[in-house]
């Protein structure tokens, strides 16, 4: 992998995601072991910078950099100078000055790791921005649905819920159409973006939309759930959560219009009884759990590549 | 043995370089015969094949490995559990990684405690890779003993590490680079010697 940092997945080529997939299937095998601990990162140190709450992704990072034999040092901004009133580019020299190789950051910001990554010389991974991206969950994402199908080219997608504010959605919609999958968005049409009378707008590539949920899953062999934010019921975009849950719910009724062997999957945290049922979220399509395992070989395996590139790098130099 | 001639190159060098003129060290039939008699002697000295596990080194340990079963296969009439080693993660050399190619999973079909490894590759040079193999071995278990298989010894070991099973050991300069072609990955079996243009290539 050439590159120093990864921020979103819409500067990536499908040979590097082919090359990421390869690597996290051989991190998917280290996991298996009765030691789940490999040497390439020793004497690297990954700085977790989480400005913002997170469970499922930090963990899965520090996981996967110990796994590599790396220092981790988690930062949160409560209980760091960040409360002192901090900048976050004074934060991020100060790291650099501690000697962090990999920078992990989640920002409400849109935008706020490719700041960092202007000021960094070590590499930056962007564990999620705002509503802009999420590239690490949309990679386990595309390795979940490629270690089940063999093959991801010519499948298609169903993205539902909540759109227009998903950093997962706005990631997975480049990873999937990359990788040959036809995506289609679904949704109240207040929470899916505005595509224009030509149905593509700037800044993402073709998707098709669809308002219909039942009839989306027909021909489906992905069905992604998204979280349903209370405050979006607040804010004027949704009736009520019962006219979501009666529309847009991804549950075993719904489902038995689907593919037999369609995949369910949630990036999390669920709330379940609203976008999903748990009958839906546990059920035998259900690949949620898998999702949280590949998650860790997966950043496991764009650790190992940034850091084999960038020793690369310094020893050429 | 006299000097086995000068070949003609065959335009097989990688990578797009100028092909360099190879001399030959082992042909198809002595390829056979090294293993042969490597199955033999694994057998002599474990007396038998009970507990054994064979552990080819990616990339032509692997297929090395996979011969050397179906030769114990004939010999004792059992089928000796077989698996295969990507050691990327443990090397050493982090700056050279990047010529390493892409890694992929290693196959290990039993757990190792308890078990006589027999680690198969195709050179021995300066030891790394096998003491690379080690460190992956031990996170599988610990078995009870680890044997090393080579088809070709061809000295100059950075650190104490001995094979005990050789196919040919092959006295050399460092800056000659020893290749082993087998069928499954080269179309056909010979292992040859050639003066290197590139000093990290033949590093094994």
């Amino acid at each position: 992998m050439n590159r120093k940092d990864i921020l979103d997945l819409d500067d990536f080529a499908a040979d590097e995601i082919e090359q990421v997939i390869a690597t996290a299937e051989a991190m998917r095998e280290v996991l298996s072991r009765p030691i789940r601990r490999v040497p390439p990162l020793r004497g690297k140190t990954v700085v977790n910078l989480f400005y913002e709450a997170s469970t499922r992704t930090r963990i899965s990072f520090e996981l996967a950099a110990k796994n590599l034999s790396a220092d981790v040092v988690n930062v949160s901004a409560s209980g760091s100078s960040v409360e002192k009133g901090e900048s976050l580019i004074d934060t991020i020299k100060t790291v650099q000055a501690l000697g962090a190789d990999i920078v992990v950051i989640r920002h409400s910001m849109s935008g706020a790791p490719y700041l960092v990554a202007q000021h960094l010389r070590g590499s930056v991974i962007n564990a999620g921005d705002g509503w802009h991206a999420h590239p690490t969950q949309a990679l386990l994402d595309l390795f979940t649905v490629r270690q089940r199908f063999g093959r991801l080219h010519g499948l298609n997608a169903v993205i539902v819920g909540d759109i227009l504010h998903s950093r997962v959605a706005r990631s997975n919609i480049w990873g999937l159409t990359k990788m040959g999958v036809r995506v289609t968005l679904c949704g109240p049409p207040t929470l899916l973006p505005d595509l224009g009378s030509n149905g593509h707008r700037a800044g993402l590539p073709p998707v098709e939309i669809s308002y219909d949920l039942d009839q989306a899953v027909r021909k489906a062999d992905i069905i992604m759930a998204l979280r349903i934010q209370k405050e979006r019921q607040e804010g004027g975009l949704l009736p009520s959560l019962r006219e979501y849950v009666k529309l847009y719910q991804v549950n075993e009724e719904r489902l038995t219009r689907a593919r037999p062997d369609a995949l369910i999957m949630h990036p999390g945290p669920m709330n379940e009884g609203i976008e999903i049922s748990p009958e839906a979220a546990r059920g035998v399509r259900s690949v949620i759990e898998e999702q949280v395992t590949n998650g860790v070989a997966v950043r496991m395996a764009l650790l190992y590549l940034l850091a084999a590139e960038r020793s690369y790098v310094r020893v050429a130099s | 043995m006299p000097a086995a001639p000068i070949l003609p190159s065959v335009g097989r060098a990688e990578n797009g370089e100028v092909p360099l003129p190879e001399r030959l060290i082992l042909s198809a039939a002595d390829v056979q015969r090294a293993l042969a008699r490597i199955a033999h002697e694994i057998v002599e000295r474990n007396r038998g094949v009970e507990t054994l596990v064979l552990l080819g080194i990616r990339s032509r340990g692997a297929p090395l490995a996979q011969r050397l079963r179906a030769k114990l296969l004939d010999l004792e009439g059992v089928e000796v559990p077989l698996g295969e080693l990507d050691i990327t993660l443990y090397r050493d050399d982090l700056a050279d990684r990047r010529l390493a190619g892409q890694i992929g999973p290693s196959l290990v079909p039993v757990s190792l405690s308890g078990r006589r490894v027999i680690l198969v590759d195709d050179v021995v040079f300066t030891g790394r890779s096998v003491r690379a193999a080690l460190d992956a071995i031990m996170d599988y278990g610990r078995p009870s003993s680890v044997q090393l298989a080579v088809l070709i010894d061809r000295g100059h070991r950075e650190l104490p590490i001995r094979p005990d099973y050789v196919g040919k050991n092959v006295p050399t300069a460092r800056d000659e680079d020893v290749r082993v072609r087998l069928a499954e990955t080269d179309g056909a079996d010979e292992v040859v010697i050639s003066r290197s243009n590139d000093a990290i290539g033949g590093a094994t």
